[in-house]
């Protein structure tokens, strides 16, 4: 008896097998000044995390007198990107840093802190495929690492389709030339979404199986998030 | 240069109305799809529409909005842009999709993305020629807008433990999550979604919006014809 074992790996261009995510690198409490931070690489993206607060904002109508408030900033740094991006926020990124927010907040106890602010700024200074969601997930980092109480530590990953193949991760080049992507955001121990967006095309069966890649996928990720905690705490 | 040719469409859903104008004009092609039309889509939240919307800059929900229905639009790649070049890497058709939110009373997305889909149907084009470096449009001929496929959004909100298709305003100020998925008619594909709101959402809920999201769309689709 034998099997015959599809060969996955031709599947995508840089040899991955549909479930494998690019080399993932975290890192906890790089930033000196700001309460929290993290850096965050996976495949080509180079991400920065800050976080400031809880603490007072001189915009008083942002804030609630029953609960804490987040922002978030996600900005692309202009020699992020192939043609430079002209500096300042443009309309992607201003959906993306609301998003981001939504994302993060369900995680977070912020009713401890009314009438104040957690300022996060998700900085990407190099940019190849997946921003968002590896800006989310650096910005968990960054959140925990400035001592937010916090449920559980948000994690995101994408998952799309490529060659009629849902696969985990896109890269830069299979997210222009693929059919679809799928970013997901989610807390790992309710297994509860905080972000969903899709773009593409996808039947209903391939669109459960990308969800359920990225469930599988945002579980790796947490784990190197964790380390990435411990590490920093441990070695001081 | 500007074509004077503008379809408008006003959709009321509720008593939530949103006027959307598509307005085709010729500029140049992007440098990397020398052979495709433009489409770009905005949002105005006027300030007539409700007491919470104010003037100014176009704020984070205005420029969600657009660029959810936006996506619908590319993605689903409904409208064939390859039949709005007029010449590869010179001239090509560039649509813009304005909608202007008159009166809110909740689920802007799918209002709006009906008045887009409903806008575009009905748009036609005076036919183009490009004649030694210079565009000749016809007096007298016109094009429909290559149109393949239509596009249903259907946004649910979570309040509690149910889900609720088409919210209304009460609904919407109380949402607890909300989730808008844009499916097409002929191919029958999920093309664009997009989660909001400050409550996570289970991975079931999730399934069952979308899978709601396919069996509400021929009724939604009904409404343009």
């Amino acid at each position: 008896m034998f099997f015959i074992i599809s060969n996955d790996k031709e599947l995508r261009v840089d040899g991955r097998a549909y479930d494998e995510f690019r080399p993932i690198k975290i890192e906890a409490g790089v930033l000196k000044r700001a309460d929290g931070s993290a850096y965050l690489e996976v495949g080509g993206n180079k991400i920065l995390a800050s976080v400031y607060g809880p603490r007072e904002s001189y915009i008083r109508r942002l804030l609630k007198p029953n609960t804490g408030v987040i922002r978030v900033r996600y900005n692309m740094a202009p020699f992020s990107v192939d043609d430079r991006k002209r500096p300042g926020p443009d309309r992607r990124s201003t959906e993306i840093s609301k998003i981001a927010a939504d994302a993060l907040r369900p995680a977070l106890m912020l009713e401890s802190f009314p009438r104040s602010m957690v300022d996060v700024s998700i900085e990407v200074i190099e940019a190849e495929g997946g921003t968002r969601c590896a800006g989310i997930t650096a910005a968990a980092v960054a959140l925990a690492d400035a001592g937010i109480p916090m449920k559980d530590i948000v994690v995101g990953c994408a998952a799309g389709k490529v060659n009629d193949q849902v696969v985990l991760d896109l890269s830069e080049k299979e997210d222009k030339e693929g059919q679809a992507d799928v970013p997901i955001a989610m807390m790992p121990r309710t297994g509860e979404i905080t972000l969903l967006q899709a773009d593409g095309n996808l039947t209903e069966e391939e669109f459960e199986e990308a969800l359920d890649l990225t469930m599988e996928g945002c579980r790796k990720i947490s784990q190197l998030q964790h380390e990435a905690l411990k590490a920093r705490y441990s070695s001081e | 240069m500007m074509v004077k040719e503008l379809m408008e469409e006003l959709v009321k859903l509720g008593d939530t109305q949103v006027i959307v104008g598509v307005k085709p004009t010729i500029g140049e092609p992007f440098g990397d799809t020398p052979n495709l039309g433009v489409l770009m889509t905005n949002c105005e939240l006027l300030p007539m529409a409700a007491p919470g919307f104010e003037p100014g800059p176009p704020s984070p929900e205005s420029i969600e909005l657009a660029r959810v229905v936006d996506r619908g639009i590319r993605e689903s790649e409904l409208v064939d842009l390859e039949k709005l070049c007029i010449e590869e890497g010179k001239k090509v058709w560039m649509l813009f999709i304005d909608l202007h939110v008159i009166d809110y009373d909740g689920n802007l997305f799918d209002a709006s993305n009906l008045a887009v889909m409903a806008a575009l149907m009905n748009t036609k084009l005076p036919v183009a020629e490009y004649i030694d470096d210079e565009i000749v449009l016809s007096e007298d001929e016109t094009m429909d807008l290559p149109i393949r496929d239509k596009l249903a959004l259907s946004t649910f909100v979570k309040i509690g433990n149910g889900l609720i298709l088409d919210p209304s305003l009460e609904e919407e100020e109380i949402l607890d999550a909300r989730i808008t998925i844009g499916v097409t008619d002929e191919g029958n594909h999920v093309c664009s979604m997009q989660k909001g709101g400050e409550a996570p959402l289970t991975r079931d809920e999730i399934l069952d919006a979308v899978h709601m999201a396919f069996t509400t769309k021929d009724d939604l689709l009904s409404y343009l014809d």
